[in-house]
């Protein structure tokens, strides 16, 4: 049940991360830092949301070329959970280790709200605390959430399992195609989602409905 | 020393809604006849050395790493 958080400048969500991973595994997750060149052995490897280096050049472009990432990926080519919030999966569709890219909302603005998450795959090591199509509550708050993939890759994404979290009862946010909310990779080992799940684990944050992805992945791992 | 110039666009039919912002706007400006505007972007590089086609095959290996996210973007080299 060991976790990992990677810090990189322009983060803003790590402290909700790491108090979630803590509050839900008991164990308070190791931190990593971008110049890093190798993570401690743990069973899930968490990317916070935020602005990393500002989102210059594209959102999550230079964190992505970081040293600590291609340890990320390392760990993930050995079947290591791990999971990208918001930035952290414009990070890893940077890093090559999800498929697609992240744009610019359609609409343009930055949106800060409250979405409803539909479980397209129940069957992940993330998603098993959920029933298979059960609609869920999630906070989200970005301005580039806008998923695409050419007409190949969203075929096989689709086709594969791989479209873990759909927007549902026509809340998405941004313009996503399919109403794309998150992925996981071939392996199902990695996941990256625009919603904040974190942000959504306890009474005090008005519900807890995104407990069950940290409870899901943690579990399997003990 | 080498001067290129690096143009980074949106590949055909990736939806771009600041190119139609843009777009909107010189409409509004009174701009008739503005057809589809595509946003992008341009880098100016400096690269040490005289040879060309070195340089060349540097600046797309850069696109392809860095400059551009051949996912939902092409890119063009210029040499000057």
């Amino acid at each position: 049940m060991k976790s990992a958080v990677v810090l990189l400048p322009g983060l803003n969500r790590d402290r909700d991360m790491i108090a979630a991973l803590t509050k839900i595994s008991g164990h308070a997750p190791v931190t990593v830092w971008q110049t890093d060149t190798e993570i401690p052995d743990v069973d899930l490897i968490a990317i916070p949301g935020g602005f990393s280096f500002g989102d210059y050049l594209r959102c999550g472009a230079i964190a992505a070329r970081s040293p600590v990432m291609r340890a990320v990926a390392e760990k993930a080519a050995r079947g290591v959970m791990v999971v990208g919030v918001c930035n952290g999966f414009q990070i890893l569709v940077e890093a090559g280790l999800l498929p697609g890219a992240l744009m610019r909302n359609a609409s343009l603005k930055f949106v800060c709200r409250e979405v409803k998450l539909q479980v397209v795959n129940a069957n992940t090591a993330f998603t098993r605390g959920y029933r298979p199509n059960q609609v869920i509550r999630c906070p989200v708050a970005h301005h580039d959430g806008n998923y695409f993939a050419d007409a190949e890759t969203l075929a096989r994404i689709e086709g594969e399992g791989q479209v873990v979290f759909r927007y549902a009862e026509n809340t998405n946010p941004n313009g996503s195609i399919n109403d794309i909310a998150g992925i996981v990779s071939a392996g199902g080992n990695v996941l990256g989602l625009m919603p904040h799940p974190e942000n959504l684990i306890e009474a005090a944050h008005g519900g807890s409905d995104g407990r069950a992805l940290f409870e899901g992945a943690l579990e399997l791992a003990a | 020393m080498i001067k290129a110039r690096v143009t980074v666009t949106l590949k055909n039919g990736v939806l771009d809604p600041q190119g139609k912002a843009i777009e909107h706007a010189l409409t509004g400006l009174g701009f008739d006849g503005v057809g589809q505007v595509r946003q992008g972007k341009v880098f100016d590089l400096e690269l040490e050395g005289a040879d060309k086609a070195k340089a060349e095959a540097d600046l797309k290996a850069m696109c392809d790493k860095l400059l551009a996210n051949t996912v939902i973007e092409n890119y063009a080299v210029e040499i000057a």
